[in-house]
C-alpha cells in the first residue's frame, strides 16, 4: 500500500531529482526557499506527465553511470584533438569514411539513446540509424584504417559498460 | 599573483582554446564534400569549443567575485541535443540518398529511415 502511494506521488525518483537541480542551477543562487521550490516542480511535472512514459526503467545504477559519464567526458577531449588533427592535416583525397554496423545486445530504448548519443559526441563517429526492429546501429566513421576495430571498441569500451548500468 | 588575476588568465586561455576548435570545426564544414563526413566536424569539434568558452564564462564571472553555475546547464542541454541533431541531419542524408549507401543490417530487413511507405513511394517516384 505505502510502495503503491510512492509509485503514484514519484512515479521517476531520478527524474525529480534532475529537476530540482535544473531548477536551482537555473535559479543560480542556492536557498532553503529555492530548493524546496524546486522539489516541488520536481514532484509536480513526473506526476502530471506520467501517462506519457508508463515504464520506468528498472535497475540503474547511478555510481556506474557517474563513472561512465567521466569516462566520455574524458574520450570526448581526446576526440575533438583527433577531429582536430584530421580536419587539418588529411586532404579530402585520403580520407577513408566508413558506414559500420554495430550489433546490438542492449534492448532498453534508453541504454540505446545513450549509446547512440555516447557515439556521436566521441572519436570521429556519428551514429545514423537504427535498423527496423532494433537489433543493430548504423555508425559512420570519419577516418579509419580499420572499421571492425572502430566496432569491437565500440562494443567493448561502451555497450559493455551501459549493459552493467541498466542490468 | 592573485586567485583573481589567476583565473582572469585562465579565462583568457580558455576563450582561445575554446575559439580554436570552433575555427576548426568551420574549416571541416567547408573542406569536406560529403555530407555524412562534413557531419563529423562541427558536431564534435563544436561540443569542446563551445565547453570551453562556458568555462572562461564560470572562470570570468569567479574573477568578477559573482559565481554563476548556468553555464553548466547549457552545457548539459548542449550534450544531450546535439547527437539528436547530428542524427536528424544523417537521417536525411541517407533518406534522400546524398551519401555512399549503407551496408544492410545482419539481423532485420533494412534501416528504419528506408523502411517508410514515404521513402519506398519515393524511390517509385525517382
Amino acid at each position: 500500500m505505502a510502495r503503491a502511494a510512492y509509485r503514484w506521488l514519484l512515479p521517476h525518483p531520478l527524474l525529480t531529482l534532475i529537476l530540482a537541480v535544473v531548477w536551482i542551477l537555473l535559479q543560480n543562487e542556492l536557498t532553503a526557499g529555492m530548493a524546496v521550490f524546486g522539489l516541488i516542480l520536481g514532484i509536480l511535472i513526473p506526476w502530471a506527465t506520467s501517462i506519457w512514459w508508463p515504464d520506468t526503467p528498472q535497475g540503474f545504477r547511478m555510481g556506474k553511470m557517474v563513472a561512465y559519464s567521466f569516462l566520455v567526458v574524458w574520450d570526448i577531449i581526446l576526440a575533438n584533438i583527433q577531429v582536430a588533427w584530421i580536419v587539418l592535416t588529411v586532404p579530402n583525397g585520403n580520407l577513408k569514411p566508413h558506414w559500420i554496423v554495430v550489433p546490438l545486445e542492449l534492448k532498453q530504448p534508453e541504454a540505446i539513446t545513450l549509446l547512440a548519443g555516447t557515439i556521436t559526441l566521441t572519436p570521429g563517429t556519428v551514429s545514423a540509424d537504427l535498423s527496423d526492429e532494433g537489433h543493430s546501429l548504423l555508425v559512420h566513421v570519419l577516418h579509419t584504417d580499420d572499421p571492425d576495430g572502430v566496432r569491437d571498441e565500440i562494443k567493448d569500451r561502451y555497450e559493455r559498460r551501459l549493459m552493467e548500468i541498466f542490468a | 599573483m592573485t586567485l583573481e588575476v589567476l583565473a582572469t588568465y585562465a579565462a583568457a586561455l580558455s576563450l582561445l582554446i575554446g575559439s580554436a576548435f570552433i575555427a576548426v570545426g568551420v574549416i571541416g564544414l567547408l573542406k569536406f564534400n560529403d555530407p555524412m563526413t562534413r557531419l563529423h566536424a562541427p558536431t564534435k569539434v563544436g561540443t569542446l569549443g563551445i565547453g570551453m568558452l562556458l568555462l572562461a564564462s564560470i572562470l570570468n564571472a569567479f574573477a568578477q567575485g559573482d559565481p554563476s553555475m548556468h553555464e553548466l546547464l547549457i552545457m548539459a542541454f548542449l550534450f544531450v541535443t546535439a547527437p539528436v541533431s547530428a542524427n536528424f541531419i544523417a537521417k536525411v542524408a541517407i533518406h534522400r540518398r546524398d551519401c555512399a549507401v549503407p551496408p544492410s543490417p545482419p539481423r532485420d530487413d533494412t534501416w528504419s529511415t528506408l523502411n517508410s511507405p514515404d521513402g519506398a513511394e519515393g524511390q517509385g517516384a525517382d
